[in-house]
């Protein structure tokens, strides 16, 4: 955390006595950007709630304190009583928690990418959708359910093309689509000229997914339900498709967070200080696009969690990326689980669709937080 | 390598901070660039003067390293440009662009900080000694009241000292400033100019600037170099370069050269007689 002044005893340079005796007297002039400490604690508080709540709450409720008292006792070494019977922690551990994990993991890599979009493209308005993925894992998705509908059997001729799948090629294939379109601008290439690229895709790929589904309309309903996205409760199959990528794409961004604060202040100030910026876009694009699409092929598409929670996490935490990427990371995955215990709670047995919970919970929030933090300058 | 530079540096100071021979650079299929020879000496002041589009701010951005030349040279105190990495390079020579980006929400001094990006290991985060230069530099300008105000919210000359800031944060022997004062009023103007002068004294910069207004060009540089079309067509002290015939044949301008104490003093006259066609 950057919360070390100079005055905290750091051996100064050597040969700058003269300057030495004054900065240590003297303290630093404001506390350089970062990750405080307060909030990450707070985004940590708020992934327990989350979990917890979101195990705790269904069709069976049980009692929060018990629930964390079994969750910890998934840490080795740790023997609570939790007092629930052995159906009520089979339901804690096999059922809900994959749910809630899935939803840790799908939120955090949303708001992760989104953050490191809007970052690397310097617009406020990108989202983790914004290079095709959407459009593209739309009209892969869309391909596979006519084809089934069409045939009602397997078409596949015993490939395992699974919509998970479908979903994954589409959206990395647009991505790539996307970048050789906004390759082909030549060298001088500007974000703005990938972001147009991304447009043309995506309106290119939806085009042929509208196509598609005006001629098989039986396939609406279920393209649709996809479409909006839901966290399934598949135990932890999905749970270990998405970790690999999830962590790869943390890893990834979270250790190039520092670059991005570089790069948002111009690509020549970028380069004069030593950086390259068109390397370090395309890495960080090809991890953040590879976690999106990851994401989206298991929970469809999620709107709204890439854009709403890095803004706000910029509201309260800072416009740095140091914070902005770790704790959307958090609090992205907080957001999520939270929203699936709304979706599944709120109308049950039936289901709303996570898509629709995070827009309409999202948009009043992102006001509340607009009207009441300082005006941000844009 | 880059402490191998800049010990070079300090040891062989006779080397010319900036030695630019031949350089040819091509944007979009247009020459812009067309065999430029160039030399700066350490510790020296050189501004480029030269009618839009003369190819001002395009040299500054080769030397700085931003733009691959398609032929000729360009010496950084004795050691080709080429051969040193991004990083190095950005410890040797620092750039403060015509109008940079204000980056929504940065605190002043956060975007100091970043002139110390080329000191922090590629993962890492800034140390105590970097913290210690920032402070160092923000005093220096008289900016430590600003530190944790965001930059957007400065005004134009305010601005400009943290641009200038950040370029200094980088600690590097040469300094590039494309037009430094164009959106500032007069009077900041020259208050920066005494301030990069100031810094140039105090630690032995060099310094390599582009500028419009002549006569501020004139008072501050010790050399002034005139480029027309791509190509240099005077270099010398200000004395020499701003003569009316020049300026005249390059510019298209009509204007009277005063003698003034710093230098020359240019100004714009009228073609006789015109004022009086106007009506009323």
């Amino acid at each position: 955390m950057a919360e070390t002044p100079v005055s905290s005893g750091a051996p100064a340079p050597s040969g700058r006595g003269a300057r030495r005796a004054r900065d240590v007297r003297d303290p630093f002039p404001a506390r350089p950007a970062g990750l405080r400490r307060r909030w990450l604690v707070a985004g940590i508080v708020a992934v327990a709630v989350a979990a917890v709540a979101g195990i705790a709450y269904g069709p069976v409720s049980l009692p929060p304190g018990s629930v964390a008292a079994e969750l910890l006792n998934l840490v080795p070494g740790v023997h609570l009583q939790s007092g629930l019977n052995e159906r009520e922690i089979a339901i804690v551990t096999d059922l809900r928690l994959p749910r809630v994990v899935l939803g840790l993991l799908v939120g955090g890599t949303l708001a992760l990418a989104g953050g490191c979009y809007q970052g690397v493209f310097r617009n406020p308005l990108a989202d983790p959708h914004l290079l095709g993925v959407a459009a593209g894992a739309g009209l892969a998705v869309t391909a596979v359910i006519v084809m089934r509908g069409v045939t009602g059997a397997d078409i596949t001729v015993g490939l395992p093309v699974t919509v998970p799948l479908a979903a994954f090629v589409g959206a990395l294939g647009a991505v790539l689509l996307t970048y050789l379109l906004g390759a082909a601008g030549g060298r001088d290439r500007s974000p703005a000229t990938l972001i147009l690229a991304g447009v043309a895709v995506s309106a290119f790929l939806s085009a042929g997914q509208t196509y598609l589904l005006q001629n098989n309309a039986e396939s609406i309903q279920e393209v649709y339900s996809w479409m909006l996205g839901r966290l399934t409760t598949a135990g932890w199959h999905d749970v270990l498709i998405v970790l690999p990528y999830a962590v790869v794409t943390a890893g990834v961004l979270l250790l190039h967070r520092r670059e991005l604060d570089v790069l948002t202040i111009g690509d020549d100030e970028a380069s004069s200080l030593g950086l390259h910026p068109q390397r370090s876009r395309l890495l960080l694009v090809a991890a953040a696009s590879l976690g999106t699409a990851a994401a989206v092929s298991v929970s469809g598409l999620i709107g709204f969690v890439g854009i709403i929670v890095p803004h706000t996490v910029r509201m309260l935490a800072g416009a740095s990326y140091r914070a902005i990427l770790p704790l959307s990371v958090l609090f992205g995955g907080a957001f999520l689980a939270l929203t699936d215990l709304i979706a599944r709670t709120v109308a049950a047995p039936a289901e709303i669709p996570i898509g629709v919970v995070t827009a309409i919970l999202g948009g009043p929030f992102f006001a509340l937080v607009l009207r009441t933090t300082k005006r941000v300058e844009t | 390598m880059s402490e191998d530079v800049r010990t070079a540096v300090g040891a062989e100071a006779d080397l010319p901070a900036v030695e630019v021979t031949g350089l040819r650079v091509t944007l979009g299929g247009t020459p812009i660039l067309a065999g430029v020879g160039l030399s700066v000496s350490a510790g020296e002041w050189v501004t480029v003067i030269g009618p839009n589009g003369a190819g001002k701010s395009t040299l500054l951005r080769a030397v700085a390293g931003l733009l691959p030349a398609d032929a000729g040279s360009i010496r950084l105190f004795g050691t080709p440009s080429t051969r040193l990495s991004r990083r190095e390079r950005a410890r040797v020579v620092a750039a403060v662009a015509q109008s940079p980006v204000v980056p929504a929400g940065m605190a002043v001094v956060d975007y100091v900080l970043l002139g110390r990006t080329p000191y922090i290991p590629p993962f890492g985060r800034e140390s105590a000694a970097d913290l210690a230069v920032v402070a160092d530099v923000l005093d220096r300008l008289e900016l430590t009241r600003f530190a944790s105000r965001p930059l957007a919210t400065l005004s134009g000359g305010e601005r400009q000292r943290v641009f200038l800031a950040r370029a200094l944060a980088q600690g590097a022997p040469l300094l590039l400033l494309d037009e430094p004062t164009s959106a500032l009023d007069i009077g900041h103007q020259q208050e920066v100019l005494e301030l990069v002068d100031q810094l140039r004294r105090d630690d032995g910069l060099t310094v390599l600037a582009t500028m419009h207004d002549l006569s501020v060009a004139g008072e501050y540089a010790d050399r002034l170099v005139l480029m027309a079309g791509g190509r240099v067509v005077a270099d010398g002290p200000p004395r020499e370069v701003l003569v009316e015939e020049l300026l005249a044949t390059h510019y298209q301008a009509r204007v009277r050269v005063i003698d003034g104490d710093h230098g020359p003093l240019v100004v714009p006259v009228r073609a006789t007689g015109r004022r009086a066609d106007r009506p009323g």
